[in-house]
């Protein structure tokens, strides 16, 4: 019991929190909490098969269901916090409330009379034991799971595959529609520029920056524009060149006193190396 | 001590949770979650159950349940996903179109 005691409160906080995390990732590792805490319950209700079913049937291969639909889903998957019928979310938690006490308070009532235990069922083992009521009392059951499985599997295929119904576009294909485009919208023939281009950092999250100074919006992927990891501190960095070419190297002055966010970045270098794009790794915010 | 009450307390605790969260949340996917975790929470009641009348029967039915919930899985996701594919979003309430 005193796993139960230690388990059950960090299984009701992890799953209370499902409620209120802004992101499903992190709903996912709550709910792994809760399964895996869960097997643990199992086996001290004497179920080591359930145990073993448990961690590898659901957190192994549903929560990876999940984690996989959340990376190909991708940002979109932050919950909106726009409510579509009013006040449906009170009602919902004043609802959840009064089912909530009305179970505990009606199970907590009830008395079971003392527990019989499985010790004498599992007594040649639980797994031989289960196997000796699943195949004879459930065999039926057990034949109808199989048909089951196959439609989910056949069900998931039909729903996954997608019919290509216009032919694959060749290269060269592509490379005449890019022209087309330009010679219609003038749209830009070359590839996209790369991030960090003329930049201070060349990490991903850094845009490129055309030569007046301003910011390559293409340069960067719009999955990062959308989670706002996009470094913002571009036109100072360029201030901070320029006066870093202006002094000079005669002048005698590093550079990075003048940095107002204090980065050392061209201490101990050359002040000509400054002007370089700085492969230090701290472009990421 | 030895009763298994706290277990199902702490069964319908987590399945009132699983409710309220299909209720509340907005993305498909999380309230597929939830929808999973009032699965597992009915499970941990009938595992209680199966320890406390001596008899394996319980412990049976969690396993269908289980198995029901793996193949329940995988149709769901490949539902969210093909959504996801044809209206960009997992949000439950833009796909609206049968109220039209």
């Amino acid at each position: 019991m005193i796993a139960f005691w230690v388990l059950a409160p960090v299984m009701v906080l992890a799953a209370l929190l499902i409620l209120f995390v802004r992101k499903a990732v992190h709903a996912a590792m709550l709910l792994a909490v809760v399964m895996i805490s869960l097997a643990v319950l199992y086996l001290v209700l004497e179920a080591p098969f359930l145990f073993a079913v448990q961690i590898i049937v659901y957190t192994g291969a549903i929560m990876m269901l999940f984690l996989f639909v959340l990376m190909l889903v991708g940002v979109d998957a932050s919950d909106s916090v726009i409510e579509t019928i009013r006040g449906q979310r009170i009602l919902a938690m004043v609802g959840g409330l009064a089912l909530g006490i009305t179970l505990v308070l009606g199970l907590a009532q009830i008395s079971l009379g003392s527990v019989v235990g499985l010790g004498s069922v599992n007594q040649g083992g639980n797994i031989q034991a289960i196997a000796n009521v699943l195949f004879s009392k459930y065999v039926f059951a057990f034949e109808v799971t199989s048909a089951l499985l196959i439609t989910a599997a056949m069900g998931a295929m039909v729903l996954a595959h997608r019919e290509r119904l216009t032919p694959r576009k060749t290269q060269a294909v592509r490379a005449a529609e890019r022209v087309a485009a330009y010679a219609e919208s003038g749209e830009h023939l070359g590839p996209l520029p790369a991030p960090g281009v003329y930049a201070r950092h060349n990490a991903v999250g850094t845009p490129a920056l055309l030569p007046d100074g301003s910011v390559a919006e293409d340069s960067v992927s719009r999955v990062l524009a959308a989670r706002g990891s996009v470094r913002r501190t571009i036109p100072r960095d360029v201030d901070d060149l320029q006066r870093s070419i202006d002094h000079g190297p005669g002048s005698g002055v590093p550079a990075s006193q003048d940095s107002p966010d204090g980065r050392s970045t061209s201490t101990g270098r050359a002040p000509g190396a400054s002007t370089g794009p700085d492969t230090s790794a701290e472009g990421g915010e | 001590m030895d009763s298994v009450t706290p277990f199902i307390v702490l069964s319908s605790i987590l399945f009132t949770i699983g409710a309220v969260g299909v209720l509340t949340r907005r993305n498909a996917i999380v309230v597929f979650m939830c929808v999973e975790l009032m699965l597992n929470a009915c499970n941990l009641a009938l595992v209680a159950f199966a320890k406390q009348y001596g008899n394996l029967d319980g412990q049976i039915a969690a396993f269908f349940v289980m198995v029901v919930a793996a193949a329940e899985v995988v149709v769901g996701l490949a539902i969210i996903m093909t959504i996801f594919r044809t209206r960009r979003s997992a949000s439950v309430d833009d796909a609206s179109l049968l109220k039209y």
